[in-house]
């Protein structure tokens, strides 16, 4: 796991507390809103997204950057490399 | 014989207009709003448009808005859901002693879960003063919960003040908004709340449908874990039908809001002038602070529940407490909490109006009233000085009134 720190991200996503599969469909929805090259923030506490938000970058061709902990829940940065 | 409908804050008939607009989704559009074909996205699209009428009624953004299956699972969920997702940065709950049952008993289902709670008093108006939250809050204080108007004695609290301070020291502020929420005007901006639970049936929609408003950026765990509906915060297939209802009425309530008000507003007043005119007689909660169509009394030597059965003889629905209390046969926690004596509590009776109402049923009603009284009051012991907490013989009060 790739583990960043003071990562800027253009925009944030809060579900923490929100459980599978709120954490792909909000990527999805999020990363739609972007324009290639910015940066998502995703601030979630559920754990499956550890490998499944990595696997969602690999598969739709986004740049996992990495992942921050915060106290209670991870911070997730992935950048927009796909046209989608 | 005429039937007068007074308990508008047990529930309320439905609108035939909101009837109508639910009848497509009982029938043909059935579909499920996940499912991914027309019928799906017909019944996801219904859920959207009375996102945003429920919405526009408090002014509030559609996101903001989380349906759940009633105001008790709104109360729940925000009490829960705030509890849960704030503990680790502290324990302790504050409430108000007028609350309604789904808000005192998940705050003591929170006691037992290790949270601390203070249960605010009021005063004899059963009014919250506001310092008095400020004296109660600590650095672990996480959740105020006040209620916007209790459905018992139809005070309306001071939220805006208590909104502030919660927002000044961080803390999360609900109001539970059940019976005030599409009777008397709602603005989420003005109000300054970060949730507020509302009940479509208080206004002419149907049960089984409610919302938690949930302020933008506000965590909150869900109270039902399952799949993605609501977003995540509120899993379970949604009751289409009744969503579609509590958008319309909604929709309906924000339009006709003033010309309701000022109907009901007459009718309680004319109730409340006659039957204050009888002796030994009170009204609770504030004299002016109030829902408009809500008044509410105790009528002291007999009790609340004879009074009902006697008028619904006469076709008048009326209610003694809260529906809860009411059925519990007990007396009303909200009226001990304003100071009222026990047995006097046993008298408490209340009237909640609504369009449906004229004045013709307020004047059948006060002409069968005080027969109704004289003749409990004639078969009372308590009327003749005999009984405990019923103040000196013949009849003489022990209360001086709110």
């Amino acid at each position: 796991m790739k583990f960043v720190h003071g990562v800027k991200a253009d925009i944030t996503a809060d579900i923490v507390y929100m459980m599978c599969p709120m954490h792909l469909l909000k990527l999805e929805e999020m990363i739609r809103g972007l324009d290639q090259g910015q940066v998502l923030e995703i601030l979630t506490d559920y754990d499956g997204a550890l490998d499944d938000i990595p696997q969602w970058c690999e598969r739709t061709g986004n740049e996992f950057i990495g992942l921050d902990e915060a106290e209670d829940y991870y911070r997730f940065y992935i950048k927009k490399n796909s046209r989608r | 014989m005429r039937r007068c409908y007074f308990d508008h804050v047990a529930t309320n008939p439905l609108l035939p207009e909101v009837l109508d607009a639910m009848m497509p989704y009982f029938k043909d559009n059935f579909g499920n709003p996940l499912s991914v074909y027309d019928l799906g996205t017909t019944a996801r699209d219904a859920i959207e448009k009375a996102r945003q009428q429920v919405a526009g009624l408090i002014n509030a953004k559609p996101p903001t808005v989380v349906f759940t299956s009633s105001g008790a699972e709104a109360n729940n969920f925000a009490l829960r859901g705030i509890a849960v997702a704030r503990q680790n940065k502290g324990k302790h709950v504050i409430v108000s002693k007028v609350e309604h049952h789904s808000i005192l008993n998940s705050a003591r289902f929170l006691e037992k879960s290790g949270f601390v709670v203070t249960y605010l008093p009021v005063d004899k108006l059963g009014i919250v003063d506001p310092d008095m939250v400020k004296k109660s809050i600590n650095k672990e204080t996480i959740l105020i919960s006040v209620t916007h108007a209790s459905s018992e004695i139809g005070s309306l609290e001071p939220i805006r003040e208590i909104a502030q301070t919660a927002k000044e020291l961080g803390i999360a502020m609900h109001a539970d908004g059940v019976a005030a929420s599409g009777n008397i005007p709602v603005d989420i901006k003005e109000l300054g709340v970060d949730l507020l639970s509302m009940a479509a049936h208080q206004f002419y929609g149907p049960k089984g449908a409610g919302a938690l408003y949930v302020r933008e950026g506000l965590r909150i765990a869900p109270l039902i874990y399952g799949g993605i509906q609501e977003g995540g915060r509120r899993a379970g297939t949604e009751n289409v039908p009744a969503i579609v209802g509590m958008g319309k009425a909604a929709e309906i309530a924000a339009q006709e809001m003033l010309v309701r008000m000022e109907h009901c507003r007459q009718l309680r007043d004319a109730l409340i002038g006659g039957v204050l005119k009888l002796p030994n007689v009170y009204l609770t909660g504030h004299h002016e602070a109030r829902l408009p169509h809500h008044a509410s009394f105790v009528v002291e030597f007999i009790e609340g529940e004879a009074m009902l059965l006697m008028l619904s003889v006469k076709g008048i629905l009326s209610a003694s407490g809260s529906a809860c209390s009411s059925r519990a046969l007990k007396s009303s926690p909200v009226l001990l909490s304003l100071g009222i004596p026990s047995a006097l509590a046993q008298g408490s009776i209340v009237f909640s109006l609504g369009i449906d109402n004229s004045m013709e049923d307020i004047n059948y009603f006060l002409e069968e009233f005080p027969q109704v009284v004289k003749k409990l009051r004639d078969m009372s012991p308590f009327a003749k000085g005999w009984g405990p907490g019923s103040g000196g013989a013949d009849g003489e009060s022990c209360y001086t009134g709110g």
